[in-house]
């Protein structure tokens, strides 16, 4: 769809507008405001204005917690600009709060001088109270150093709609999108895509698409005609140089299902995926439940251990086995991930990671799990890693995973997390008929056959399948006989069979590319090395800091295990190493522990993603100090 | 080679393996699996499309003796790993064996998922009421008192009733026989495999190491008689060494009497009828236990309906025919998309 020219007109032309090379706003509510499909609405539009983008959603535990309350505040953000954005920002630049407690949660991390945007209608003294305000922090000069601009949404909201058949209450929930037309106002957007939206979302309830679609022109109106003072004016934030082709804006989630998908096609197989409900990860359960016509299974089981054991039956029975979970569900998961690396079948393992330990905090994002897919398991079971580093990459890194089960007849983990999973970004769609395939050969010749014969190259087992005449085999979970696949209990066959199912895993990195430099080069003093959902950070700040001149690069890991051939000459190279991880140290002591390098960490496991200035100053800090 | 030159029917040798068999000797489970392998010579069954998938535990060895495909999984796992098999390829012919342990206690919530989705497959719990892999514990349905070397002084839990625990699952076949009934035995087999659905068959198997004879008390030739009823479809519900003993339907409890036929002005006409089709019947029948009351065997309950990979397949066919030839380019480019 085209960016069709506004049906509203538009009163100052945006050329007069002063440029900005980005920004980032931050809405805050109660989870029932609409918050999220506010920063939705708002990121459509902003990447349909060419604008490159990401986003961050920051949801409650709580699915509906009391009104007014500080643990209920949801918040969605984003980071929109001319420039490629690898973040959704640091700090924002402007806040919007649509209630008390929605300001006393955000405030702190707005710089001095942002601007402010407040709902007052909110601000009755139940409501202060229940965020925890003693006094009103609109009068108590409390936010004197910020642009506060105070509006009574919720009465302007209620004007705007009053000629609709609406409940107060039902009127009073237009208000986000009449915040979202004052937005629209003051970065020069088109409401179009959004009126369209409205129309289509609520073509069953007009009245309440009417209603939202006023609020929106009101919002707009109100920016363009009233005088907001304190140098609030409408801004222009140009297109962004990005690549060429088609786009669209996706999640983490999105695009692992949508990799999945397109991936066990590519291996002329049937995706079959167990799930078991569990935040964060459940979105991808729910994208791919609506991919049916892709002739993809899902199956809702009745714990984590079901659905990880009905991917390895639907993968021994030639289907791809995909399973996914949080953290603590992967755990449950563990002994039937060893039965798929001691029968050899394909299954990929999701991990949307979340803060923990134990139940921990299951809406805030975390990387702490590498250890437990790397190492988490009994017995000497090697299993491949690989790490998405953002929401679009989810895509790729998806179908590798795929590529490397199926190749490999082996369990691949795929980690993302919380931030990938619900943030959202441009994405260069890619034309699948292009991508290069990666067919499953199934066995089906009974000559000389048994289950564990293996491929001299890749060491993967012939995939057999029931049904196939003239092959029937029993597999299990008991050692096997080397030269014939039956049980086998004999002590040089054991250490035989655990050398090969590691030889094989360690093979792969002949199979990946080399690691690569993402940004700088190998003879800088000082190499940032990431993983995961770290990249868009570490990519700014190495970015920023050469621009200063500081000799860094950034190095971001996909293949976690097996790792890069050349990864450990490569960080030999370099003066120093800084690993930064919201965890305690993890890829730090696995690239300790295989490469004697004096990696440094820079920890951060607060639930939230790194801001770029703390890993520039860590930088600073390792080059100055 | 031909295999189609080949379609002489398969004889019981030609289900077994090539690998010896390592049940203690005098174990149940040989029974169990020479009734079984008569059953698939008997019903046709095809080698390359039959899967018997187990857990852990002495059950679990069966798909190694098996000439079929097999899987032996994990334990507690084998409901799990065959709903997914099924949903993979619904034409295979899947048949679980399992234990009291697995499948009770460990495997306890996939067997209750299993049987409330209703996934077309096989279900075998040879139950002997002890934990014989792992040398001798008491199991979820050993009896209270049950002496093992982890309940030294007797155990104290009430065992579970594994057919009443079907039922209660709902389960749309259940049935119950005993290892040696070697004309029963292959019997109830050939009806679990028709029915379409899950077929949750006990069998009452004897661990001669650990629990030998626990189920003497109604399987010995002297008491077998009077102490077991086998329920068949249609005939009255009467059993003993004179066939002069029946079950009656006592109003006043809602219960099964045992009754003498010419006692009491009892006639035959005055017999509970046996109908697989009546969950209730097959309730009472499930909880009876000697020796005031005889152990039913048989079929107790197969009522038919639809079955769970068949309406999964269905919903993602149904998907396919609306959308037909759906294009995943096409699908990647839906909604809100801009060109740079």
């Amino acid at each position: 769809m085209s960016t069709a020219a506004s049906t509203a007109e538009t009163i100052e032309p945006l050329e007069d507008r002063e440029e900005l090379e980005s920004v980032v706003i931050r809405f805050a509510g109660d989870s029932g405001d609409g918050v999220q499909v506010t920063g939705g609405q708002l990121t459509q539009v902003t990447a349909l204005a060419g604008n490159d983008l990401a986003t961050f959603p920051d949801f409650p535990a709580e699915i509906r917690a009391p009104a007014g309350t500080t643990y209920g505040v949801s918040a969605f953000q984003i980071n929109f600009g001319a420039r490629r954005i690898r973040t959704a920002g640091d700090r924002p630049d402007v806040l919007v709060a649509f209630n008390p407690a929605a300001l006393k949660v955000n405030i702190e991390d707005m710089a001095g001088g942002s601007l402010v945007i407040v709902d007052t209608g909110t601000f009755s003294g139940r409501n202060m109270k229940k965020a925890g305000y003693d006094t009103n922090p609109l009068e108590d000069r409390s936010l004197d150093n910020y642009r506060v601009v105070e509006i009574d949404i919720s009465k302007r909201t209620l004007e705007s709609v009053g000629s609709f058949d609406l409940t107060q209450k039902q009127a009073l929930r237009c208000k986000n999108f009449w915040t979202l037309g004052l937005i629209y106002w003051l970065y020069g957007r088109d409401r179009q895509p959004t009126i369209d939206w409205l129309n289509v979302k609520f073509g069953k309830i007009p009245t309440v698409a009417d209603a939202n679609v006023a609020a929106v022109n009101a919002g707009h109106a109100y920016g363009e005609t009233a005088e907001l003072g304190l140098e609030v004016k409408g801004y222009v934030i140009p297109p962004a140089e990005m690549p060429r082709g088609l786009y669209r804006t996706v999640t983490g989630a999105d695009a692992t299902a949508y990799g999945l998908v397109v991936g066990t096609r590519l291996a002329g197989l049937r995706l079959m995926f167990g799930s078991y409900p569990i935040t964060p990860a459940s979105a991808l359960l729910h994208a791919l439940a609506g991919m049916k016509e892709f002739d993809v299974i899902t199956f809702q089981a009745e714990d984590e251990i079901s659905a990880v054991c009905s991917a390895i039956g639907a993968s021994y029975a030639g289907s791809l086995g995909v399973t996914s979970s949080s953290g603590p569900g992967i755990a449950l998961k563990t002994e039937a991930i060893g039965l798929a690396v001691s029968t050899e079948l394909p299954l990929v393992i999701v991990n949307s990671q979340r803060s923990g330990p134990s139940t921990g905090m299951p809406t805030k994002t975390e990387q702490s799990d590498l250890y437990q897919a790397v190492y988490g398991r009994n017995a000497d079971t090697p299993v491949p890693v690989i790490a998405a580093s953002s929401p679009a990459d989810a895509f790729d890194a998806a179908i590798e995973a795929v590529r490397i089960a199926t190749k490999y007849m082996t369990p691949v983990f795929l980690l993302t997390d919380s931030y990938i999973v619900n943030a959202a970004e441009p994405w260069l769609i890619p034309d699948v008929d292009e991508l290069p395939r990666h067919k499953v050969e199934f066995r089906t010749d009974p000559e000389r056959f048994h289950p564990f014969l293996r491929d001299e190259d890749t060491l993967a087992r012939a995939w057999a399948l029931p049904g196939t005449p003239g092959l029937e085999h029993r597999i299990g979970g008991l050692e096997k006989d080397y030269d014939t696949g039956n049980i086998s209990y004999d002590p040089e066959n054991h250490h035989r069979m655990t050398m090969v199912r590691k030889a094989k895993i360690d093979g792969i990195a002949d199979d990946i590319p080399p690691q690569t430099i993402t940004l700088g080069s190998p003879d800088a003093a000082v190499a940032v090395v990431g993983w995961g959902s770290t990249y868009g950070p570490i990519n700014r700040a190495v970015d920023d800091l050469q621009v200063e001149g500081m000799d860094v690069s950034h190095i971001h890991i996909r293949h976690l295990w097996p790792l890069p051939r050349n990864l450990g000459r490569l960080l030999q190279s370099y003066e120093h190493v800084l690993v930064p991880e919201m965890n305690t140290g993890q890829l730090r002591t696995v690239l300790r522990s295989e490469y004697l390098v004096p990696a440094v960490g820079l920890n951060n496991i607060s639930g939230l993603p790194f801001k770029i200035t703390e890993i520039k100053d860590a930088v600073r800090e390792l080059l100055e100090g | 080679m031909n295999v189609e030159a080949k379609i002489e029917p398969l004889k019981p040798k030609d289900f077994a393996s090539d690998q010896e068999v390592r049940w203690c000797p005098g174990c149940g489970d040989y029974a169990i699996i020479k009734a079984m392998q008569k059953t698939l010579a008997d019903i046709g069954a095809k080698r390359e499309s039959t899967v018997f998938v187990s857990g852990i535990g002495c059950a679990a060895r069966f798909p190694y003796y098996m000439s079929t495909y097999g899987f032996h999984t994990i334990h507690g796992r084998a409901a799990a790993i065959s709903t997914g098999i099924k949903l993979a390829n619904p034409g295979l012919d899947i048949w679980v064996a399992s234990g009291d342990g697995d499948a009770l206690s460990i495997g306890g919530n996939h067997l209750l998922h299993l049987l409330r989705r209703n996934v077309n497959l096989q279900f075998l719990l040879f139950n002997n009421e002890i934990y014989g892999l792992t040398k001798g514990q008491y199991s979820p349905t050993s009896r209270v008192g049950t002496r093992s070397p982890s309940t030294p002084l007797g155990s104290v839990e009430s065992p579970v009733s594994a057919c009443e625990l079907a039922l209660g699952a709902g389960a749309r076949f259940v049935a119950r026989s005993v290892d040696t009934q070697q004309k029963h035995l292959p019997e109830v087999f050939r009806r679990a495999h028709e029915h379409q659905g899950t077929s949750f068959v006990e069998i009452l198997q004897n661990c001669i190491v650990y629990n030998d004879d626990v189920f003497a008390e109604f399987t010995a030739k002297d008491v077998a008689p009077d102490r077991q009823i086998h329920v068949a479809h249609g005939e009255p519900l009467i059993f003993g060494a004179n066939q002069d003993k029946g079950l009656k339907v006592n109003p006043g409890t809602m219960s099964l009497d045992v009754v003498t036929i010419g006692e009491d002005g009892v006639t035959e006409s005055d017999i509970m009828v046996h109908d697989e089709t009546n969950p209730t019947l097959a309730r009472m029948l499930a909880s009876m236990e000697p020796p005031d009351d005889p152990v039913a065997l048989g079929v107790l309950y197969c009522s038919p309906t639809e079955t769970y990979d068949d309406n999964v397949l269905a919903q993602v066919q149904e998907a396919k025919d609306r959308i037909p030839d759906a294009d995943l380019n096409e699908y990647l480019r839906r909604g809100h998309t801009w060109t740079v």
